[in-house]
C-alpha cells in the first residue's frame, strides 16, 4: 500500500480542488494545503494540472528557496510520475520544473554539451534505470564469469553517469534503486544462480549503496518500499507490457514524496525535532489521574509494550541527532513524575531537549519550543494520539508536521518512518552529541538566571573558539551545516562536497570552520564562514553561517576577527559582506551594519545588498572568548 | 449484469481525470474524446482498479473499445 496515510484524509477535495483561483499567489497557497491531505494519483494529477494552469504565466510569490530542476533520466516510462513529484515539492512549499530524457537517451544527454538536458540547467538529476533495462540480456544459460563482468561493466556505466552529471552541473545526483521485479528461478537461495535476472539485480542493488556513498550520490531505495509495501503495490507486470511504467501509477505520490525527501534534505529542509505528546502517546493512561501506578506502561501487557516501542524508537532517532521535546497538557510535576519515578520508562528526562507541560493550547506551546530550541517551525514533527489536538495545530500552524497516527501505539513508529520527516543523508557526530549539547545549552541558561549581568554570565561560561581552515575531516559537518542552516545565514548558499573541496584547493579562497567549547561542554562546529578574493585588494565574505545555539555569546565578533586575518594574510584591504535576504534570514539583516560595516554604495540589487569594512582602520573587539587555532 | 449502474461512478472518475464533465454513452471510444490517450486510458483502469479493489486481467483490457466495454467489464467483476 503506497497511499500518504500520514496525511490528514480530505474527503471534499473535488470542490476544494474546483474552488482554486486563477490568481497565482491565492491558487498556490490553497494548493500547498491541498498538497498536505492525503490524495491519491487521480487527485494529485488533477492538483498538478491546476496549479500549473494558475501559476503558468506568473511565478507564485513568497516561494522560499531556489526552485528546484529535477533531470529525470530513464530507461522506461516516468511521465506518469511528474505530477507526483511536482506536488509532492508543492508539499513543502517549493516549486519544481521537471525535465525528462528521450526514452532511454540518457547517457547522451549526458555526454554531449549541446544536448537539451544541458540546456535545462538541473539543481538535481535522478538517474531512474529500472531492472528491466539493467537486466537486459543476462540468462541463466551464462557463465558466472560472464555475469560477473556484466556486473562491473553495469556499475561502471553509472558512476560514469554520476560523475558526468556532477561535473556538469555539480549538483545532487540520486541514483534510484530499482525494483526488485524479476521472479526468481531457484527461490530463497537466489544468489547461487549469477545468471539469474533477479540475482543480478539483488547484487547490482547491494553494490550500489557504498558506490554512492562514495562518490556523494544520494540512493532512492525503492527496493526497501518494495519490502514495505509490497512489490505488487509498486509495480503492475500489465502495465509493464502496456506502457513500460515500472512504477505503478498508483504509486505515484509516494514515488515523488521519497524524491522530494531526499531535495529537501539536501536544502537542509527535513525535520529536526520529534514532539511528544504524553497521555496516551507515551504512555497509556493519564498521569494526572491514574497516577504513576495505574500508567500502562512496560513489560507484562501488549499495549505497555507498544509504548515502550515507540519510546524506544523515539531514544534511537535522538541517537542519530533528533532533538526530543514534550508538549503535554499537564501539571508540569505530574507531566514530569514518570520520567523521573517510573522503572519502565526508557526515556528519561536528559532526553528530551525542551520539556513543556502546561494547560496553554499547543499551538502556544509548539510556538515555545520552536522559540527555545531556536528552529523553526517548520522543523517540528508533532505526535498526538489526539485528534482534536492535531487538527487544532494544523489549522494553527500549518507549518508544523503533524502525522495522522491511530491511537494504536503499536503503529506510531511506522507511521513516523513512513512519513520520512526526518530524512537525513548523514549522520555527523555532532548529530550524535545534539541532545547533550541541548543538555548543555540548560545548564548554561541556569548560569544565565543566576549571573546577574550579561558580561559576568559570558566570563563565566569559560569560551574557547576552535578555529580551523576547511579540511577533509570536517568535510561532512561543513556541508551538512552549508545546506541546513537557514536563520543565520547571510546569503543561503548551498555548496556540496566538491565545492568544498574546490576551496580547500583555492589558495585565493579561505573557509574556516568554528568549534565552541565552554564549561558546559562541547556545542561542537557552530560556525563556517568562507572567503575568496576579488580584484587583488577585497576579500569577498561569500559565506558566513551559525548555529543559533550560540546566539548572543560574541561568536560573531570573534569570527570577524577570524576573517579579518585571514583576509589580511591573502593580502586583503577591504571585507566585503553580503546580506541576500530569503524568508527565513531576517535575523541576520543588520549583522554587518552592527558589525561597524558600512553600506557600499551602489551596490545594492533587489537581491543582494553588500557592506565594506576598511581593514586598515579595523581593531578586533574585545570578546569573553579564548581564540586558537586547532 | 447491471452494467447501467456504474454510469454515475463511471462519470465521476472521467470527471476527476479530464477535470471535466465527459457526457458518457456505451458507443464512446476515446477519439470522441480529447485528451484520451494511452495514458489517461491508464489512469481511469487503476482509478476503478483502486475504487473497486479489482483486478482487470491484461486480456479484458485489451478487448475494450468503448465506454460499453468498460462498463460490462466492471459489472463482469463488482458491484456499483
Amino acid at each position: 500500500m503506497t497511499a500518504l496515510y500520514w496525511l490528514p484524509a480530505l474527503p471534499d477535495w473535488r470542490a476544494r480542488l474546483r474552488a482554486i483561483p486563477d490568481d497565482a499567489d491565492e491558487a498556490w497557497r490553497q494548493g500547498v494545503a491541498l498538497a498536505n491531505t492525503r490524495l491519491d494519483f487521480v487527485a494529485t494529477n488533477a492538483l498538478d494540472a491546476v496549479l500549473r494552469r494558475a501559476t503558468a504565466a506568473a511565478t507564485p510569490a513568497g516561494v522560499p528557496g531556489k526552485p528546484i530542476r529535477l533531470a529525470l533520466l530513464g530507461s522506461c516510462t516516468l511521465a506518469h510520475l511528474h505530477a507526483g513529484l511536482r506536488v509532492a515539492a508543492l508539499r513543502r512549499g517549493l516549486h519544481a520544473t521537471l525535465y525528462e530524457s528521450e526514452f532511454g537517451q540518457y547517457w547522451q544527454d549526458l555526454s554531449d554539451p549541446g544536448s537539451a538536458l544541458h540546456a535545462f540547467r538541473p539543481s538535481a538529476v535522478l538517474l531512474a534505470l529500472d531492472a528491466h533495462h539493467l537486466a537486459a540480456g543476462i540468462s541463466a544459460a551464462d557463465p558466472p564469469a560472464a555475469v560477473a563482468a556484466r556486473l562491473a561493466e553495469t556499475l561502471s556505466r553509472i558512476g560514469e553517469c554520476w560523475r558526468m552529471a556532477r561535473a556538469a552541473f555539480g549538483c545532487q545526483v540520486i541514483q534510484s534503486v530499482p525494483l526488485p521485479l524479476h521472479p526468481p528461478l531457484l527461490g530463497h537461495n537466489e544468489s547461487r544462480l549469477p545468471g539469474s535476472r533477479a540475482a543480478f539485480i539483488a547484487a547490482l542493488s547491494a553494490e550500489i549503496r557504498p558506490m554512492a556513498e562514495a562518490e556523494g550520490v544520494d540512493v532512492l531505495a525503492l527496493d526497501a518500499r518494495a519490502a514495505v509495501d509490497g512489490l505488487a503495490a509498486w509495480h503492475d507486470p500489465g502495465l509493464w507490457h502496456r506502457a513500460k511504467q515500472e512504477v505503478a501509477p498508483a504509486a505515484a505520490p509516494l514515488y515523488g514524496d521519497l524524491v522530494l525527501r531526499l531535495i529537501a534534505s539536501r536544502q537542509g529542509r527535513s525535520a529536526k525535532c520529534l514532539v511528544l505528546d504524553l497521555d496516551n502517546t507515551l504512555w497509556g493512561g493519564v498521569i494526572g489521574d491514574d497516577g504513576l501506578e495505574g500508567l500502562v506502561l512496560g513489560q507484562g501487557s501488549a499495549l505497555g509494550e507498544a509504548y515502550l516501542a515507540f519510546q524506544d524508537y523515539a531514544r534511537e532517532l535522538s541517537r542519530r541527532g533528533i532533538i526530543l521535546a514534550v508538549c503535554s497538557k499537564n501539571d508540569e510535576a505530574n507531566a514530569l513524575a514518570p520520567f523521573d519515578r517510573h522503572p519502565e520508562m526508557l526515556l528519561r528526562r536528559a532526553d528530551i531537549a525542551c520539556f513543556v507541560a502546561n494547560w496553554s493550547d499547543k499551538a502556544t506551546n509548539l510556538r515555545t519550543i520552536a522559540a527555545e530550541l531556536n528552529i523553526g517551525l517548520d522543523s517540528l514533527v508533532f505526535v498526538d494520539d489526539n485528534p482534536f489536538e492535531r487538527n487544532l495545530v494544523r489549522q494553527e500552524l500549518p507549518m508544523v508536521a503533524v502525522p495522522e497516527v491511530t491511537d494504536d501505539p503499536a503503529l506510531f513508529a511506522r507511521t513516523l518512518a513512513d512519513a520520512g520527516y526526518f530524512e537525513s543523508l548523514a549522520v555527523t557526530e555532532d548529530d550524535r552529541a545534539r541532545t547533550a549539547q541541548y543538555q548543555g545549552n540548560r545548564a548554561r541558561e541556569a548560569l544565565r538566571a543566576t549571573a546577574t549581568d550579561l558580561p559576568s554570565y559570558l566570563r563565566g561560561l569559560a569560551m574557547r573558539l576552535l578555529w580551523r581552515r576547511f579540511d577533509r575531516i570536517g568535510l561532512a559537518r561543513t556541508v551538512q551545516l552549508i545546506n541546513k542552516t537557514n536563520q543565520f545565514n547571510l546569503t543561503t548558499r548551498r555548496y556540496g562536497e566538491d565545492d568544498v573541496l574546490a576551496i580547500i584547493a583555492d589558495d585565493r579562497a579561505v573557509g574556516l570552520q568554528l568549534r565552541l567549547l565552554d564549561r558546559f561542554g562541547d556545542n561542537g562546529i557552530i560556525a563556517i564562514l568562507i572567503g575568496r578574493m576579488r580584484d587583488g585588494c577585497d576579500l569577498l565574505i561569500d559565506t558566513w553561517l551559525m548555529s543559533c545555539r550560540v546566539l548572543g555569546r560574541q561568536v560573531e565578533l570573534a569570527s570577524l576577527a577570524l576573517i579579518a586575518a585571514e583576509a589580511r594574510r591573502l593580502g586583503a584591504t577591504r571585507l566585503i559582506g553580503e546580506y541576500v535576504p530569503t524568508a527565513k534570514n531576517s535575523m541576520v539583516k543588520d549583522h554587518y551594519e552592527k558589525l561597524g560595516f558600512t553600506p557600499l554604495a551602489g551596490a545594492d540589487t533587489a537581491e543582494v545588498r553588500r557592506y565594506v569594512l576598511d581593514l586598515a582602520g579595523f581593531a578586533p573587539a574585545e570578546t569573553f572568548i579564548d581564540v586558537t587555532e586547532g | 449484469m447491471n452494467e447501467a449502474a456504474f454510469y454515475p461512478v463511471l462519470s465521476e472518475v472521467f470527471r476527476d481525470v479530464f477535470m471535466r464533465d465527459v457526457a458518457l454513452r456505451p458507443d464512446l471510444t476515446a477519439k470522441d474524446v480529447p485528451g484520451w490517450d494511452s495514458f489517461k486510458q491508464i489512469e481511469i483502469i487503476v482509478a476503478l482498479e483502486e475504487r473497486y479493489r479489482i483486478k482487470f486481467h491484461t486480456r479484458e483490457l485489451d478487448a475494450l473499445h468503448n465506454v460499453g466495454d468498460l462498463a460490462r467489464a466492471l459489472a463482469g467483476k463488482t458491484q456499483p
